[in-house]
């Protein structure tokens, strides 16, 4: 059994990757990812870490020495947010493609502009479309872990994905709390290691990230996308035999509270964990609300969704990013058209909150349910309203 | 569940103080979260650092609005207005001040429980500088026993090696010297 | 370069990688050739192997039987040019030929 300490979660996130033995870390510091790779980098200069780092000069070139590295047959690590996630753009498409199982954490922080750097989630939403693995943990305990499974997935010979792990930055990097750091032969009982089906090899050589003509694309395009689709129970399969072997259970949808409940919280991220004081606070007064909580992100499971909201008479969506001139934020889009092709009226509330680092806090949870249930009875729709704005 | 918040200045150690509170009760087999206002830091700047400690899992991250408790490990802090803002009713001050604790609520304008140390007079005898963040945590296990001080003595040796002795003398003599009036 | 002409998304390789080392053998740029090709005349050849250096589809290769000269390749020279216009002492130059000659024996001396 492994031992519970007090760790900055940044750390536990470093930690993840040296219990993962990675080979290969290529990254470039930014706020707030910088003590993970700092951390990183001084484990590998302390000889805790047989890896290599490669101190790059951007972004970019993080993702382009993790996509070389990846390709060459190593395990491979990086982190990033905001500005550093969206200099990395073009090459995280490449990634996915090529079917490369590289590990990033991403530290979610506002895009600029204003510059910010502090925590919400617009990064990552600008990134929906990457063909990437992508799933949110909400304290510590769930980066060390999540990171640590996400090799074990990556590297699965029937799904062969890159994986984003979000955390929210500072709320989640910043923060020190008890960690459960499992044992090294633990870990190595879990994830074994990487042993690739296909590698850039000077004995047996092949290329990757060839040309599409207009008569292969779309048929690769739909390789990558069953794979996708298909990882969904590659992932569960993992989660559950992580629960196996260090006793806690992931799944993509949690739920809290949510029986006998009319109206229903949606988050993801740290966020939650506020909710669910909220939640337990609201109970006490005698509202009927309950929280559902998406930690898999892509693929986004559909029926574990539709299944947490069944009974629910509304539910409260929030968003931690804009998607601007669209009918709604982000995951209110993706969960109102899941709801209409299952053909499902259910009332839909939609709060772009904490943006830009702004607090969330358990009045901010109590006053959208108010909102949401008056809406609801006078007819009205809240299709996407902005949280806390200062007129 | 009970929350702190620190007053400092950048480099005053104000953010290390939470963490070892944290890591201190996490060895205690409780809950806790340590962190900082968070934002680009610079020395000298007037900083907060946030601490919860509890006995069940802290499902919270919102920052503290109400502390139960507030310490302020720079003198100068406390008559720059906001130290006490939010303080819950019946909460406590715990300051670094050379001062008696009559005047240290006169310079507040705080009429709660006061415990007051001249934090910055025990750290340089007994370490030879002004840093106050470990001396100051004598001041506030002995407001409030919010984790044993013998709990304090594994992730003092962590982080301060050769120098934790020094931390431990000048915390324990703060505790003993720290004034409480209700 | 993937296949062109239709297949099956199931049969493409992982990631769409090209697991055939050396696969570009078989591109037979030759056939962007058309109606003429260079010829070197070897009594004007100083042997000073621009030819050889410059060619962008590596067309010219040292003739093992006669030191110092090049033979020319069919299969690969797309008729660009550039050996022409680049020789020092004109020593080749542009002959005409037929689409059904194009793969000939190579051309020497």
């Amino acid at each position: 059994m492994g031992q519970r300490v007090g760790l900055e979660v940044s750390l536990a996130c470093s930690e993840a990757a040296k219990l993962a033995n990675v080979d290969v870390i290529a990254a470039y510091p930014i706020t707030p990812q910088t003590h993970i790779v700092e951390h990183l980098s001084e484990l590998v200069a302390d000889g805790d870490l047989d890896a290599e780092f490669v101190p790059v000069e951007s972004e970019h070139t993080a993702m382009s020495a993790c996509v070389g590295s990846s390709a060459a047959g190593a395990r491979t690590f990086t982190s990033t947010a905001s500005q550093g996630l969206a200099l990395m753009h073009e090459i995280l498409f490449i990634a996915s493609a090529l079917r490369l199982p590289i590990v990033m954490a991403v530290a979610n922080r506002s895009l600029s502009g204003p510059i910010s750097i502090w925590n919400d989630h617009s990064d990552i939403m600008a990134e929906r479309d990457i063909g990437w693995i992508q799933y949110f943990a909400e304290n510590g305990q769930e980066v060390l872990d999540l990171t640590l499974a996400a090799f074990k997935i990556a590297e699965d010979k029937r799904v062969l994905l890159p994986v984003a792990v979000n955390l929210d930055g500072f709320v989640l990097t910043h923060v020190i709390e008890p960690i459960e750091m499992p044992d090294q032969s633990e870990v190595d009982a879990y994830l074994p290691s990487f042993e690739p089906q296909q590698k850039l090899d000077i004995a047996h050589p092949i290329s990757m990230g060839m040309v599409g003509m207009p008569e292969v694309y779309t048929e690769a395009k739909k390789a990558c996308l069953d794979a996708l689709e298909k990882s969904y129970s590659v992932i569960r399969e993992h989660w559950d035999g992580f629960a196996k072997q260090f006793g806690r259970q992931y799944k993509p949808i949690e739920s809290y509270k949510t029986e006998g409940a009319d109206v229903l919280f949606v988050t993801m991220g740290s966020l939650g964990e506020t909710c669910m004081t909220a939640v337990d606070e609201m109970r006490a007064q005698g509202l009927k609300v309950g929280q559902v909580r998406i930690r898999m992100w892509r693929p986004f499971p559909a029926d574990d969704f539709m299944a947490a909201i069944k009974g629910a008479k509304s539910l409260v969506v929030m968003d931690r990013a804009l998607q601007p001139g669209a009918v709604s934020g982000p995951v209110a889009t993706e969960l109102k058209s899941l709801l209409y092709d299952k053909g499902q009226s259910i009332f839909v509330s939609n709060f772009v909150i904490g943006l830009g680092g702004r607090d969330v806090t358990r009045a901010d949870f109590a006053n959208m349910a108010k909102k949401t249930m008056e809406a609801q009875s006078a007819g009205k729709e809240i299709a996407c309203e902005m949280w806390g704005v200062k007129e | 569940m009970i929350e702190v918040r620190f007053h400092g200045r950048g480099g005053q150690g104000a953010v290390t103080s939470c963490e070892l509170m944290a890591q201190a009760a996490i060895a205690e087999g409780k809950y806790a979260q340590a962190f900082p206002s968070f934002g680009p830091e610079r020395r000298g700047a007037p900083l907060q650092a946030f601490l919860r400690i509890s006995d069940e899992p802290i499902r919270l991250r919102e920052k503290i609005y109400e502390p139960d408790i507030v310490v302020v490990l720079d003198t100068a802090l406390l008559s720059s207005g906001n130290v006490k803002d939010g303080l819950k009713p019946g909460g406590t001050l715990v300051a670094n001040s050379s001062k008696p604790v009559a005047d240290v609520r006169g310079e507040c304008g705080f009429k709660g429980r006061t415990a007051v140390v001249d934090a910055t007079k025990i750290a340089e005898e007994e370490m030879g500088v002004p840093i106050t963040n470990t001396t100051m945590l004598g001041a506030l296990l002995k407001a409030a026993a919010v984790v044993e001080l013998n709990s304090l003595k594994a992730p003092l040796d962590a982080r301060f090696g050769k120098i934790a002795a020094k931390n431990l003398k000048s915390l324990e003599r703060a505790f003993k010297e720290t004034q409480i009036e209700e | 370069m993937a296949d062109s002409g239709m297949q099956s998304w199931k049969s493409l390789a992982l990631g769409c990688a090209m697991t055939e080392p050396g696969s570009s053998k078989r591109f037979n740029t030759g056939d962007w050739r058309s109606r003429r090709r260079p010829v070197t005349d070897r009594e004007a050849c100083i042997k000073c192997g621009r030819c050889y250096i410059l060619c962008p589809d590596m067309c010219y290769s040292a003739d093992p039987k006669a030191e110092g000269f090049y033979n020319w390749d069919s299969f690969y020279c797309k008729g660009c040019g550039i050996c022409i216009v680049e020789c020092p002492k004109d020593a080749i130059s542009w002959q005409e030929e037929k689409e059904e000659d194009k793969y000939g024996p190579a051309c020497g001396s």
